[in-house]
């Protein structure tokens, strides 16, 4: 049946009006162009798979990252000793610009959104550890012998009084990791990890202040509504600092 | 009287893949329109899967971006891998497998993979093809048949820069180029069809190189940092902005045009079968000069998607239903 | 074993491109890497990190000491400082090319505006955080709101200063990795250069950055423990 696939006309010439005349220039096309509202409306649709691929990524890294500094902050709360070494060692991989650290990993892990994902988290760590440390090194002694006092465990103690406690500090540094990697993840284009990067560097984008405009707004838009959101959270869970503040 | 029937039976299964890779071996009954739909779906074609390349700007996404609408159309499973780099990066993921294949100008093979001087390459579209064709062949890679239109790089100023230097060729920047700054991609210091060739066959040196991102090619004209930028001659803007840029005359025809011959593997051929080949040569018999120019302007100046380009151009050619 | 092979061959070819000028595994026949070059290329890196963290430090340690040692907008500081963290840096080069141009000035206004904020919050907090009791002792002992807030205020906000500077030099060499989409030669022209470095300068690249990052944020570290005062160092951290 191969010659079904024939064609049968001879078609290749495009239809009247294909071509266009252009002399007049569209919002697009001009060097002063900061903003095309009209192009905006009509392809706002484009920025939809990149927005979602950028939160994908974030709250991956973010959960990952908070689980793993909780558990180290929790390992070095008793054990001081540990604190020197893991601070170090976070602040090392905070310190590593992200789309560096994208780059190195990419050999190891060979595929782009994983490699993302470790990098992101590994970003994370330190604000995580730094601020679980704080908070629950602010915990009033009085507060804990209290509540040893009545009877608890140890174990009772930490995470029936310390950590509620520590709330403010913990989500603090949620907070603020959370509003870093949102804008951090725009660098996934470089490893091929999608996000709205994409529409910034790819897609000749470079020339169009339009889309780099669109995509800056909804990252920081992202990231204010996910702040306010964890402000929330941590306002209701912390009522006895909203009694003792009536 | 078989084989009018046969042709009627056919007409009559016309095919409206419209660009989309999921339904690819969709041989329902439709509506035609324009001239007739001409790429016809082969159910045989869909246990092969291709991927479809292209360089890292506009007009290769679209050319990329066609090939793999239509292909998906003549029933393979096509998906497309854009934007992989300059044209090294991409022969290399031809070379790997890592793609089926990707549109490559046939000067750009010659002078870039083979080494051929620039005025070795041959000025018509059928002799470059058959000898870059003969060079891939040595490597184990092969060529289609070329596009109709042709591009080459070309040394672009403001027009008030030409006129105020005088400069209509490129061998007027003689004596002048010492002050002008010259902007190109990153790959063009090393290219003979770019800064290279300027400078060995031209015999000219700039005051500085800046390396930039295709992208910014205009813009660095516009803001005034860059006095002299390299441009494409299927450029939109230069249509679309006669009155702002030009581009200096290829006296010394350093970058020879070269048109579109679709780089692919001998082994990815036999696979894929002879729909392979006949969909790729039939589709791109519809972009000429013109034609390519409007679907970059559509790009370019207007951002649409390459995507969005190629589908209408399928469609108002009479690929696609 | 079977990944670490292929994985020793990717960084080893790095390290060999960090080291040796080569002929290109991508372009061919063209000499790229070696150690002048990457030098080259990461002092560029760090004169531009140091440009922009000048403009920024000259812009908000004057404004957070004075904010901070007035108390007043405290809402401002923080907002900023959330603000900042919030805008995207790719985003912010791009649009600084596309709409003013490409050049090192340019760059060094985009940098600076990345590191303004994390310096202005910094400094605002740790002048806020000095215990007033302090502040009043020193009024009452004469010293002028300027003397005050010079040997009084600052000094015990270094902690506080200090990590703010360096949250801005990390974000700004960070950044300045992608300078060369504003056309200002760093590190990233062999990150982002893949087409003509190759992979081996794309990793090569990563490398250099992380250690030019790294030994930055160290030697910061190194001089705040030496500025910050006996006395500081004696509260518990």
């Amino acid at each position: 049946m191969a010659s079904l696939a024939l064609p049968l006309a001879a078609v290749g010439e495009v239809g009247e009006g294909f071509i266009q005349e252009r002399t007049g220039q569209v919002c697009q096309q001009k060097p002063s162009h900061l903003f095309c509202w009209d192009w905006a409306r009509e392809n706002i649709d484009r920025y939809g798979t990149p927005t979602l691929q950028q939160l994908e990524l974030v709250a991956i890294s973010v959960v990952l990252g908070f689980i793993v500094a909780f558990g180290l902050a929790l390992l070095a709360h008793r054990r001081r000793w540990l604190r020197p070494p893991l601070l170090a060692g976070t602040g090392v991989l905070y310190a590593i610009p992200s789309i560096s650290f994208f780059l190195l990993l990419l050999p190891i892990t060979g595929r782009s959104r994983e490699t993302a994902i470790i990098a992101l988290s590994a970003y994370t760590l330190q604000i995580i550890f730094r601020n679980v440390t704080v908070g629950l090194d602010n915990v009033p002694a009085s507060a804990k012998d209290s509540a040893r006092g009545m009877g608890m465990t140890e174990r009772q103690v930490l995470w029936r009084v310390e950590i509620p406690l520590a709330t403010p500090e913990i989500v603090g540094g949620l907070r603020i990791a959370t509003v870093s990697t949102i804008a951090i993840a725009t660098l996934a284009v470089f490893v091929h990890a999608g996000g709205l990067g994409t529409q910034i560097y790819g897609e000749a984008n470079l020339h169009f202040p339009t889309s780099i405009l669109i995509s800056i707004v909804i990252v920081m838009v992202m990231a204010f509504f996910f702040d306010a959101i964890l402000l929330t959270i941590q306002y209701f869970a912390t009522p006895w600092r909203r009694a003792r503040a009536s | 009287m078989a084989f009018a029937m046969l042709a009627a039976l056919a007409l009559a299964i016309g095919v409206s893949a419209c660009g989309s890779s999921s339904d690819s071996s969709d041989s329902t009954a439709s509506e035609t329109s324009g001239e007739g739909a001409a790429i016809v779906s082969n159910p045989d074609n869909a246990k092969v899967s291709l991927t479809i390349g292209s360089k890292n700007f506009p007009e290769q996404e679209i050319l990329g971006e066609i090939y793999t609408q239509a292909l998906a159309a003549a029933g393979y499973k096509a998906k497309s891998d854009l934007s992989l780099g300059s044209e090294t990066v991409a022969h290399k993921a031809v070379q790997s497998g890592a793609i089926s294949g990707y549109p490559e100008y046939a000067s750009t093979a010659l002078t870039s993979f083979f080494g051929l001087e620039p005025e070795d390459v041959p000025s018509d579209a059928q002799g470059a093809y058959e000898k870059a064709k003969a060079e891939f062949e040595k490597e184990d890679l092969t060529a289609f048949p070329p596009t109709p239109f042709a591009s080459a790089n070309a040394v672009g100023t403001l027009k008030k820069t030409a006129e105020k230097y005088g400069l209509e060729n490129i061998s007027d920047l003689e004596g002048v180029s010492e002050k002008l700054s010259l902007y190109g991609s990153p790959e063009c210091r090393q290219r003979i069809d770019c800064l290279a060739g300027l400078e060995e066959l031209y015999g000219l040196k700039f005051k500085s190189f800046h390396p930039v991102d295709i992208s910014l090619r205009y813009t660095v004209l516009e803001k005034g940092q860059a006095d002299l930028s390299i441009l494409f001659t299927t450029d939109p803007q230069l249509s679309a902005e006669k009155d702002k840029f030009v581009i200096l005359e290829d006296d010394k025809h350093v970058f020879p045009a070269g048109n579109i011959i679709f780089v692919t593997t001998p082994k990815v051929v036999a696979k894929a079968g002879p729909d392979y080949e006949k969909t790729i040569v039939e589709v791109q018999k519809g972009l000429t000069l013109p034609v390519m120019q409007e679907l970059d302007a559509r790009v370019e100046l207007e951002k649409q998607t390459p995507k969005e380009a190629a589908a209408a151009y399928l469609k108002s050619a009479g690929y696609t239903g | 074993m079977t990944v670490a092979t292929p994985l020793f061959a990717s960084f080893g070819g790095a390290i060999e491109f960090i080291f040796t000028p080569q002929t290109s595994n991508v372009t061919g026949g063209d000499t790229v890497g070696g150690i002048d070059q990457v030098l080259e290329l990461a002092l560029a890196q760090l004169e531009v990190t140091v440009l922009a963290l000048a403009l920024a430090l000259l812009i908000a340690l004057p404004a957070g000491l004075f904010f901070g040692h007035r108390g007043k907008g405290e809402l401002v500081a923080v907002g900023l400082g959330n603000a900042g963290r919030a805008i995207p840096e790719l985003g912010l080069i791009a649009l600084m090319a596309a709409v003013i141009g490409v050049g090192l000035f340019n760059l060094t206004v985009a940098l600076a505006i990345l590191g303004i904020p994390p310096i202005l919050v910094n400094t605002f907090v740790g002048i806020r955080e000095v215990d007033r009791s302090t502040v009043q002792a020193a009024r009452g002992m004469g010293m002028t709101e300027l003397e005050i807030v010079r040997k009084v205020e600052a000094p015990m906000a270094v902690t506080s200063i200090f990590t703010g500077i360096r949250t801005a030099t990390i974000g700004i060499v960070a950044t300045a990795t992608i300078a060369p989409l504003a056309g200002v030669a760093t590190l990233g022209e062999f990150i982002l250069g893949e087409n003509v470095y190759g992979s081996n300068g794309v990793l090569a690249g990563a490398i250099v950055v992380a250690v030019l990052a790294l030994v930055l944020e160290f030697s910061l570290a190194g001089l705040q423990r030496v500025l910050t005062s006996k006395g500081l160092k004696l509260k518990p951290a």
